[in-house]
């Protein structure tokens, strides 16, 4: 039976989900030889609004391309994690930017709280690498992707001149990953 | 880590168009932007000038379809991509198209409608625009992709297709397929199988743009190759001008309408999975295929003899093929998101023989496996 791992990431639009979608999806696909689909939902708003983008990783082929029954959940506003949590499956994991989502919802999940917008503020003096930093913590914590495909992923989808900010935004998120397992202990998946 | 292949691609469906339209031999691309169509028009205005091609972003949708016309009577192949409010828009140019039998390919990613609708979000609202959108009896070939790699496959085909039978051809996707980012291995340029339209074989004097022969498929000059004919929306003759004769109207626009009929076998593609045996036919297309696909697997798993058979000619449609493949089974279920424009024409191909059980969204959201697989079990 072929596995299928799924992952949304949600937020608020402009946040650089679908980018880090894009991201993982080619990490997947391209240099680990899964296969990977990555879809969006947005409103017609260039900023702001419930943005989301998933990713459906699988060693078979990916009908259904998007998320029903959630492993990981990435939410970096209140509103994002409000709207889309009813597809988390039971067990899975809630990413949440401890700073923007205040009020956990109820249910039968793993919660994982960590500044990722701050971190990325104070760490790095951008904001914007917020995307990317979750993207290292999910790496991480999912372990469904080698670090080496999603650094090379990054290389190749972020703007020109922005890789090496970007792949230090990645480690960041690593490095707040593991400090939270070690602190907290492993995660059941 | 694997070393990545070069061939492999992670593209988005309406990549994926572009760079099919580039294989294929497209030069000119005239458009508008509307999401979400967009990125069609994003890479084609990068990637066209690379390969001697034109772009050029248009006024408006109308124009961009007149643009595209012109394009193909220069001797370029052409297309345009657009959305439903600027589909709506070509409709009239898309007629004349048919009319002047111009080979051109028109992108139309369905988004929720009417009107505005939801631009972001995916429809399949326009089965029958696609096919009477434009006034008049005319025959049209609509194809439409469930995935990234079948984009790649068809924009080629619809390329093919419009050159061989000097007509407009329809590539009808979906938001979801079109914004949709997965694997795809492009293939060699050379097992694409290009075809270009007949050009002339006699001297400028003795032409016929609209010639009656054998093929029904009239040999086409370029513009500037020192033929030169008459190009009209009018009803015309053979020399291309306009005419009332009645019985030179009638035998025009009865080949016109011919060349597609008779060539439909060729044209009309199917996909069926475990139909073999089914007593249940899920029948779909674009996007919701991939829902009824999943949806129909889950069922065998349980020991339900369901089949799926998807569309991916939607006109001419594949009125034959359905009536023969649904014969034994009992019930018939028609998933897509509108209210119901292909069940209405499944209906009719099976002579409501059995029962069609519609499965519709128009909300903005995809039709779910489950919501598919919920009609299978459901008791008659």
């Amino acid at each position: 039976m072929a596995f299928r791992y799924e992952v949304r990431l949600s937020g608020s639009g402009g946040q650089g989900l679908i980018l880090v979608g894009k991201v993982l999806a080619e990490a997947a696909a391209i240099y680990d030889g899964l296969n990977a689909t990555q879809s969006q939902s947005y409103g017609p708003e260039a900023r702001g609004g419930a943005s989301r983008s998933e990713v459906i990783i699988s060693d078979g082929d990916i009908d259904y391309p998007k998320a029903e029954n959630i492993d990981i959940l990435l939410a970096l506003t209140q509103e994002a994690c409000d709207k889309y949590i009813v597809d988390l499956k039971e067990g899975g994991v809630l990413l949440i930017d401890s700073q923007m989502v205040t009020k956990i919802p109820e249910g039968n999940f793993q919660v994982v709280a960590i500044p990722i917008i701050q971190s990325a503020v104070e760490r790095l003096g951008k904001f914007l690498v917020s995307n990317i930093i979750a993207l290292g913590i999910i790496t991480k914590l999912s372990g469904i992707v080698s670090e080496d495909s999603v650094k090379h992923a990054i290389r190749s989808r972020v703007p020109k001149g922005t890789e090496e900010i970007n792949i230090t935004a990645f480690y960041t998120g690593i490095e707040l990953a593991q400090k939270w397992l070690d602190q907290n202990g492993p995660l059941n998946t | 880590m694997e070393t990545p292949n070069p061939n492999v691609k992670m593209w988005q469906g309406n990549v994926a168009c572009a760079e099919a339209a580039l294989a294929a031999g497209c030069r000119f691309f005239a458009g508008y932007p509307i999401t979400p169509s967009t990125e069609i028009a994003e890479v084609l205005s990068r990637r066209l000038p690379m390969v001697g091609g034109n772009f050029i972003q248009m006024e408006d949708e109308i124009a961009a379809m007149g643009a595209t016309i012109g394009a193909s009577l220069g001797g370029a192949k052409a297309m345009t991509a657009t959305s439903g409010p600027g589909f709506s828009l070509k409709q009239e140019n898309i007629g004349f198209a048919v009319m002047a039998e111009v080979p051109c390919v028109i992108v139309n990613v369905q988004r929720g409608g009417p009107s505005t609708g939801l631009p972001t979000h995916a429809a399949q609202g326009e089965v029958m625009q696609s096919r009477w959108g434009t006034h008049g009896d005319h025959p049209i070939i609509v194809l439409s992709p469930c995935s990234v790699r079948e984009t790649y496959d068809m924009t080629v085909r619809a390329f093919n297709l419009a050159e061989k039978y000097r007509t407009p051809v329809i590539l009808l996707s979906d938001e979801l397929v079109g914004h949709l980012t997965e694997k795809v291995e492009v293939p060699p340029i050379e097992q694409l199988g290009i075809v270009n339209r007949k050009k002339p074989l006699v001297s400028p004097d003795k032409y016929l743009p609209y010639e009656l022969n054998e093929s029904d498929i009239p040999a086409m000059a370029n513009f500037g190759d020192g033929y030169r004919y008459h190009v009209t929306g009018l009803a015309h003759d053979e020399t291309g001008f306009p005419t009332n004769n009645p019985e030179k109207i009638q035998v025009q626009l009865e080949r016109l309408n011919r060349k597609i009929d008779r060539y439909r076998d060729d044209i009309v593609e199917i996909e069926t999975h475990y139909t073999e045996d089914a007593d249940i036919l899920v029948i779909s297309f674009g996007s919701t295929a991939r829902s009824a696909r999943r949806a129909v697997i889950n069922a065998r798993e349980k020991g339900i003899k369901a089949g799926l058979l998807r569309l991916k000619t939607i006109w001419p449609f594949p009125d034959r093929e359905i009536e023969e493949i649904s014969a034994p089974v009992r019930k018939i279920i028609v998933a897509e998101m509108n209210l119901g424009q292909i069940a209405h024409e499944v209906e009719w191909a099976t002579r409501r023989s059995k029962p069609v059980v519609r499965v519709n969204k128009i909300n903005g959201e995809p039709i779910t496996p489950n919501e598919i697989f919920n009609a299978i079990i459901a008791q008659d």
